[in-house]
């Protein structure tokens, strides 16, 4: 039932992002936002994300509270940094925390593109370095759930630091033996892209994510190659082998779950009793 | 405003030819009365350049650093090679895919020490800039820095590295070939080691293209270089929909070697000649070569493991974070 543009949105129904079908929220819902015509992964909110992925009432947010002074006074940050944290109610881009998935405890970030696009500035990066440092800690795996159009312009080289910071923390956890798994979704690009979440020990994707390190446009004026049609998809990243599995959300909970307890077999914290 | 180094420097320029035109007329004059006036005119000219780049370097903005930066003239990466240090063996194998010469690389001695060099290299022509893809190094430039840092790993030589990138290469190719994997390895790797390791920005720090070759004990910046999370233009794209705004963008993001200074992301500021390092190379040169030495001193009395914390903790700290 294609609603009429002049109407008000019925709270009832959603317009698929993918196939712009419109559709039950029930059943939108029931389906993970997963689109049931076309497959389309719809984007999560943190909050979303913590629960098609973690058991119920086990995830607990940590270092909730960190935010982000204007360390350049950029123009027009801390109104957009304010307005962000209103609407989302978040501190910033990201959530950290620790959950159970099988009852596997497993330390886990979460990014959420909502809040300014997923930017990977100072908050951000600290919390994520805190996150795999809290995996060496607490003797668990650790999963990112990666969501971000890349650093923070509006903190400058600090934010380019972030990069550099992640994947000292990423160190961290494989010099302890600590398993780390990081999840794409949409979008995962540029700074994020080029630090922390390459080089985890297992990298998986969220269908049809947008995968890349610089905007597509600039790919496009940059080269006179004929571009593939799913440049910059999880499927055009697989194919290049530059991450392991596209996983539908509907089996992220169990791929993440299997993969945490084999790989973090020697681990003792968190193993099901 | 200007767009480019030339344009904003062009009265010195016309100026500096001028008087080398005067120069030759003077060399072939044999009229020693006239060849005094040619003289005094010379010198007047010079009086004239020295009083412009007074001023002119005086009041250098935010966006006039990033065309210095840029410059053509500006010493290279091959230039401080080739002054600082003997016999380097340029190695060119990625080992994986191809040879990318927008980074170079291999082994060299720095004051009769065996050490290792990486850094971005840019072209001065039509022909050496599509050789070297304008510093903009693919996968395979990063991955042939990570057989250089095991390598300098494995005979315990100290690494130096040049940073002097607008970015690494965006094209379809690199994205295939994974040049965020490169990027971020490459960096894990310069953390992994046990040797000192010291960068030197020497003209811009194009955002991940730079910290991809610049995990380092120590980071350098020469006064005239710049160190950014993404071009002014590129900002001021996103930020206003207005890359003419760029000057604006340059203002906003700090990216000037005194701003990275004063936020504490490098150790130290290498003061250029007077006009810049392109104007007395020999001179910048030997700044260059004086603090690396020092750097390399201070770094070799900690033991591997030492240096290896140092760098951890050096970019751990890094972050402006409030709250409890």
């Amino acid at each position: 039932m294609p609603l009429r543009k002049a109407q008000a949105p019925n709270p009832n129904f959603i317009q698929c992002k993918g196939c712009k079908k419109t559709l039950f929220v029930a059943d939108f819902e029931a389906n993970l936002r997963v689109c049931p015509n076309c497959d389309h992964h719809h984007r999560l909110t943190w909050q979303q994300r913590v629960e098609v992925t973690f058991d119920i009432n086990s995830f607990t947010e940590l270092d909730a509270d960190l935010y982000s002074g204007d360390p350049l006074q950029f123009p027009e940050y801390e109104e957009k940094y304010l307005q962000a944290q209103t609407k989302s109610g978040m501190k910033d881009s990201l959530v950290t925390g620790t959950g159970t998935i099988d009852g596997q405890l497993i330390s886990a970030a979460i990014a959420d593109f909502h809040f300014m696009g997923g930017s990977m500035g100072s908050v951000n990066g600290e919390k994520v370095a805190r996150a795999l440092e809290r995996g060496v800690e607490l003797q668990c795996p650790v999963v990112i759930f990666c969501a971000s159009g890349g650093a923070r312009m509006q903190e400058g080289l600090l934010s380019l630091m972030q990069m550099a910071k992640t994947t000292a923390a990423v160190d961290k956890c494989r010099q302890n033996g600590i398993p780390y798994i990081a999840v794409f979704t949409d979008p995962t690009m540029a700074g994020v892209l080029a630090s922390y979440a390459s080089i985890a020990d297992v990298i998986l994707a969220e269908p049809k994510a947008l995968i890349g390190f610089a905007g597509a446009r600039v790919s496009a004026q940059a080269q006179v190659l004929k571009i593939p049609d799913d440049f910059q998809t999880a499927e055009f990243v697989l194919r290049s082998g530059m991450l392991d599995r596209i996983v539908h959300r509907k089996e992220m909970k169990a791929t993440l779950g299997n993969l945490c307890s084999i790989l973090g077999h020697r681990l003792t914290a968190g193993a099901k009793s | 405003m200007a767009n480019s180094w030339k344009e904003w420097e062009k009265p010195v320029l016309d100026l500096e030819e001028g008087v080398s035109k005067l120069k030759a007329l003077a060399d072939k004059e044999t009229d020693a009365i006239k060849r005094e006036a040619l003289e005094t005119r010379i010198e007047e000219f010079e009086k004239r350049i020295e009083n412009f780049l007074e001023v002119r370097y005086s009041r250098l903005g935010p966006w006039e650093q990033v065309l210095l930066a840029r410059a053509d003239p500006r010493p290279y990466t091959l230039d401080y090679i080739q002054t600082l240090f003997t016999d380097f063996t340029e190695l060119d194998g990625d080992r994986r895919y191809g040879a990318d010469h927008a980074i170079v690389a291999g082994p060299a001695r720095f004051n009769g020490q065996s050490v290792i060099i990486v850094g971005h290299q840019k072209g001065r022509n039509i022909q050496e800039r599509a050789q070297r893809n304008f510093a903009m190094a693919k996968p395979e430039g990063y991955r042939k820095a990570i057989r250089m840092f095991e390598m300098a790993e494995r005979f315990r030589m100290p690494v130096i590295t040049f940073i002097d990138t607008p970015a690494a290469d965006p094209g379809v190719e690199s994205e295939s070939r994974g040049i965020s994997e490169a990027i971020a390895a490459s960096m894990l790797k310069m953390f992994e080691l046990t040797v000192p390791i010291v960068s030197v920005v020497i003209g811009e720090g194009g955002s991940g293209g730079a910290i991809g070759i610049a995990i380092a004990n120590r980071v350098l910046m020469q006064e005239h270089s710049v160190y950014s999370v993404i071009p002014p233009e590129g900002c001021a794209a996103i930020l206003w929909r207005d890359p003419a705004k760029k000057a604006q963008a340059a203002a906003a993001l700090k990216l000037t070697s005194d701003s990275a200074l004063e936020l504490g992301l490098v150790e130290q500021v290498l003061k250029e000649p007077f006009g810049g390092a392109h104007r007395n190379p020999a001179e910048a040169a030997q700044i260059v070569r004086d603090a690396i030495t020092t750097h390399l001193t201070e770094l070799q009395k900690l033991t591997g493991e030492q240096l290896r914390q140092h760098r951890y903790d050096r970019f751990r700290a890094f972050g402006h974070v409030l709250g409890p």
